[in-house]
């Protein structure tokens, strides 16, 4: 539904984003990451045709934007950064007119405010100024209005910016049902999110693409991902530490905090080992030695760790280490 | 192409709305009102002169007093959208930006038309006192509407430069006044007479004012002169608005 190809967009010598390329199939919701000023919003704004790209193509359904803008919009349902409404106007005028450009008059129009209020939970303050509206009202009445017209594609530039834990739970379901049958990409700086509703996540910095994955694949690149820890009572640490230092599969142990009563350790795995293998190791040498065991997992790998490690500057890197 | 017109209507209408969902809108009527005959009836001796007309006391105005309420009503025409965002999200909708330059154009204009049909009284005023030459009266009220729409396109094009309602104000009235100046008898006469400034180029530079072409269209004539000068004057300001919006999402 959604390609991109080579695009690029420079502010007078500034580059904003820098040869970027995907593309979004229907049935795929795609997670935009990357720190502030890494370009994710001014590539939303590219493929909505609200601005021009320096260089490269956009197409939308088979529409090139530049060339035809008209039905390549059609197909859009957009959310710009920091929900933007019309200050003058009620919920549901705001609502109505939005409607109203999208084609939808009369029955159509009214049936379509009244499936994104109740969507959007908006019944409230249908006719309250939007002027009056709480951020988070607001943010869901923008919201609303990008899927009125219950658009094939959807670019959300973070929908769940200003929203309580509840609605912003409700509308990651809400991105994960509807991703079903339209092609989305939506931004956000919770990465909580991108495991709970993306198919895959890019993570862009610097105007470039540094990762293109499911959540799984980018979490495998965490240095947690496949480690083992495991939780051992009454045992010093230096003993542990030492005897797990001895797993053959194992590229290092390390006690992650010890108390009176019991020693936690993790060991990392080789780059090329199973799944499982290291745990069984573990699992080994605890009942050799006859460790008490409290406790042992497979680390996941954790999406914050993997968006660290690729986005912030080497020298920044050091100095947190 | 219904699509055309409806989504230049929508947008029309959600402006005309924004007018009057404010007290600002009846304001700004009531004193275009008290202005209106201020300077009908205090400054143009509209009794005082005892000819049944129009020109002289009522239209004669216009020009001045359209350069300050002119600008006040649509100053916030695009300025607005950019200071809230929304020209993102208009943008972006599926229309093209001539609909919803001309549909705000539209929207103001029906609004300063509106105020200008409320001095009817003025000329049931006219007509009860004496026998006044109607289709002059029609004539001058139809050049009015031109005049409000020159100003208020320029002022599109000013509200679109910044996101600042009182800069886009006051960019307005100065092109709105050189508009006046350049084709206003004090002003022009001393000119002309003058020997460094060659009298065509005077003629031309007022040529281009709307104080010309209006006072004909006070005395009942409609030139199509006239009508191609105001239709220019409606039309190029609001081209600009356009070139003006494209620039800035490039
Ligand atoms: N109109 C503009 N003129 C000049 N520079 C701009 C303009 N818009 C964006 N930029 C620059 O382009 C870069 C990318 O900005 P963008 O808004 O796309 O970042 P972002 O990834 O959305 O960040 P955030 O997470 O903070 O929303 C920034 O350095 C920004 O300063
Ligand atoms: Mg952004």
């Amino acid at each position: 539904m959604i390609k991109v190809q080579n695009l690029s967009k420079s502010f007078g010598s500034k580059v904003a984003v820098n040869d970027i390329s995907f593309s979004v199939e229907r049935g795929e919701v795609l997670g935009f990451l990357g720190p502030n000023g890494a370009g994710k919003s001014t590539t939303m704004r590219m493929i909505t045709g609200f601005i021009p790209p320096t260089s490269g193509k956009i197409t939308v359904g088979g529409f090139d934007i530049l060339e035809n803008p008209i039905p390549a919009k059609r197909l859009i349902g957009y959310l710009p950064e920091n929900a933007p409404a019309y200050t003058d106007m009620t919920v549901y005028g705001f609502l109505g007119f939005a409607a109203e450009l999208r084609g939808l008059y009369k029955d159509e129009k009214k049936k379509a405010i009244h499936r994104v209020v109740e969507m959007c939970f908006l019944e409230a303050v249908l006719h309250q100024s939007v002027d009056t509206l709480s951020k988070g009202y607001r943010h869901r009445t923008c919201f609303a209005q990008s899927i009125i017209h219950d658009a094939a594609v959807l670019i959300l530039d973070e929908p769940t910016d200003g929203l309580d834990p509840n609605q912003k739970h409700e509308v990651r379901n809400l991105i994960r049902q509807m991703g079903a049958n339209k092609a989305i990409v939506f931004s956000t700086h919770i990465l909580e999110e991108v495991e709970a509703a993306c198919s895959r996540a890019i993570i862009i910095d610097r105007g470039r693409i540094v990762a293109n994955g499911t959540p799984e694949e980018l979490k495998q690149k965490s240095d947690l991902a496949g480690a083992v820890s495991v939780r051992v009572l009454g045992m010093s640490a230096e003993t542990v530490r030492q005897k797990l230092n001895q797993i053959s599969i194992g590229r290092k142990a390390a006690i992650v905090k010890e108390d009176v009563t019991s020693v936690w350790a993790r060991v990392y795995p080789q780059a090329n080992s199973r799944n499982g293998d290291l745990a069984r190791s573990v699992a080994e040498i605890s009942a050799k030695e006859g460790w008490k065991i409290e406790e042992l997992h497979t680390e996941e790998g954790r999406l914050d760790e993997v968006f660290r490690s690729i986005t912030l500057p080497d020298t920044v890197k050091e100095e947190s280490k | 192409m219904r699509d055309t017109w409806q989504h230049t209507w929508t947008i029309a209408k959600r402006e005309l709305v924004g007018y009057f969902a404010s007290p600002v809108a009846y304001v700004f009527i009531v004193i275009y009102l008290l202005l209106n005959g201020f300077f009908t009836f205090m400054l143009g001796y509209f009794f005082e002169r005892g000819e049944a007309s129009l020109a002289a006391p009522f239209f004669f105005w216009h020009p001045w007093l359209y350069l300050f309420l002119v600008p006040a009503a649509g100053m916030r025409l695009w300025s607005e959208e950019r200071r809230l965002g929304t020209l993102e999200l208009l943008l972006t909708m599926p229309i093209t930006p001539w609909q919803a330059i001309i549909g705000k154009f539209i929207a103001s204009w029906l609004f300063l038309i509106l105020a200008l049909a409320l001095t009817f009284p003025v000329v049931l005023t006219v007509s009860y006192l004496g026998d006044p030459d109607m289709g002059a009266i029609l004539t001058g009220y139809f050049g009015s509407v031109l005049l409000a729409g020159a100003y208020l396109a320029i002022t599109s094009m000013t509200s679109a430069m910044t996101r600042n309602q009182v800069i886009s104000f006051i960019l307005s009235v100065v092109v709105c006044f050189f508009l006046i100046l350049c084709g206003w008898e004090p002003v022009t006469r001393p000119l002309a007479n003058a020997d460094w400034i060659p009298e065509w180029l005077v003629r031309t530079v007022a040529s281009f004012s709307v104080m010309t072409h209006f006072v004909s269209m006070q005395r009942g004539v409609i030139d199509s002169r006239d009508l191609i000068y105001f239709l220019s004057a409606i039309g190029f300001p609001l081209f600009c608005t356009g070139v003006i919006l494209r620039g800035l999402r490039a």
